[in-house]
């Protein structure tokens, strides 16, 4: 999921962001309502046979799904030994094929192109208190340091396997959350120096 | 020209700088100086990022207590670190968030982006997740995204200490082709041999102020 655009011409590159983020929002509401495995599997077949129709190979799509597997793994034993095999497959494919529409939708639409179209949906909510620019500012910044994080982790991870704490969750957490309240206070200074009136 | 008069900054009880009064018009200089010596704050209060708690300091005629967003107009900043400045997720997103900001139209956005991306040899990386860059090509990354916002002055907190030294050597050439006013705040004591004005801060003031050579001595016997 933390693969971000990836260039090309296809039908689904050029097909205009809103219509993409709002069939996205829309294939995720029926995944929702929709209470049949055999629809589900259907569903999760025709969004993976649109990956060829964006020229992005299958492998991007599995790339998607390999970060979750232990989740996948829980979810599917917790609700197989709770509930049934049914549902168990259920919830698995639900979840997978909401995350292969989101990958979809990311790796064939510029963040810029959606952030601009977030905004522009969003000027709507003006009178309601909300900021449009902030939303999309704050969604840009989640975009771009999510693999900063991630690469923290692995860092911190290391760094306390090195002493022998990496099962200590303090041990990880407590200097992660420093490192990115720092990160948090570079960034703020960034963004003033670079012009962003807020 | 850059004016400090008798700036002093203070975090708490703690003194950083110390009734600092200099006038700053070479066109490369560069503070050097032990870790908290108070340097990086010299740097941050030259756009604005850190304000004097007493005296001011006046960048071509604008305080920067007063006129703080003219005058990040006008100095633009390099941090240390590219990752905790490159705010846009993909490379060409980056180039324009600043020129977004001060108004430029599509039309130069692209130009610029353009421009700036070919001047360093990345026109290729015009859509490229910033997260995926090396290390040099970040810096050059973060370095054009303040150039292209075109301003007067460039301030650069330690711009080499993360790279190796083929990054440090194009990151060293870039800054040597700069048209502006630079000011580098460093300890890469190579980097700044050929600038016209070393100044070593040390202990909140000014120890050394001149020429490269004698100052990097002076600098390099205080260490000793």
């Amino acid at each position: 999921m933390l693969d971000l655009y990836s260039p090309g011409t296809s039908v689904l590159h050029r097909l205009s962001p809103g219509v993409k983020m709002l069939s996205m929002a829309l294939g995720a509401t029926l995944l929702f309502l929709n209470q049949s495995l055999l629809i589900t599997a259907a569903a999760t077949l025709g969004i993976l046979a649109l990956y060829p129709v964006a020229r992005l190979p299958l492998t991007k799509a599995a790339a998607q799904l390999r970060p979750l597997l232990v989740i996948f793994a829980l979810f599917f034993a917790v609700q197989w030994y709770f509930e049934s095999l049914t549902l168990a497959a259920y919830v698995v494919l639900r979840l997978a094929a909401l995350i292969l529409l989101a990958s979809l939708v990311t790796l064939t639409t510029r963040s810029s192109d959606m952030i601009d179209t977030m905004t522009r949906g969003l000027r709507h909510l003006k009178p309601l208190g909300v900021h449009p620019e902030k939303v999309s500012l704050a969604i840009s910044l989640a975009l771009r340091f999510i693999p900063v994080l991630a690469q923290i982790t692995t860092e911190v991870r290391e760094a306390q396997k090195v002493r022998g704490l990496e099962r200590s969750v303090i041990a990880v957490a407590m200097p992660m959350a420093i490192r990115a309240i720092k990160i948090a206070d570079d960034i703020s200074d960034a963004i003033d120096s670079r012009g962003y009136r807020s | 020209m850059i004016t400090l008069n008798n700036v002093s900054v203070s975090f708490g009880e703690r003194v950083v700088l110390n009734s600092l009064s200099l006038t700053l018009t070479e066109r490369r200089i560069a503070v050097i100086g032990a870790n908290g010596s108070g340097k990086s704050t010299f740097a941050r209060l030259l756009n604005g990022l850190a304000l004097p708690t007493s005296g001011e300091v006046i960048v071509d005629g604008l305080n920067s207590a007063k006129k703080g967003r003219e005058l990040r107009r006008k100095v633009g900043f390099v941090f240390q670190n590219p990752d905790n400045q490159i705010v846009m997720p993909v490379v060409e997103e980056d180039l324009a968030f600043g020129m977004k900001n001060l108004g430029f139209s599509k039309d130069d956005i692209a130009a610029k982006t353009d421009e700036i991306l070919a001047r360093y040899n990345m026109s290729d990386l015009r859509e490229h997740p910033a997260h995926l860059l090396s290390g040099g090509q970040k810096q050059l990354i973060a370095i054009s995204g303040v150039l292209v916002m075109d301003p007067a002055i460039v301030v650069m907190d330690e711009p080499t200490t993360l790279l190796d030294l083929r990054n440090k050597r194009r990151v060293a050439r870039a800054v040597a082709a700069l048209p502006q006013m630079v000011i580098t705040v460093t300890h890469d004591l190579d980097l700044i041999t050929d600038y016209d004005r070393v100044i070593v801060i040390d202990d909140g003031g000014v120890f050394a102020d001149g020429p490269p050579a004698e100052v990097i001595a002076a600098y390099q016997e205080l260490m000793a």
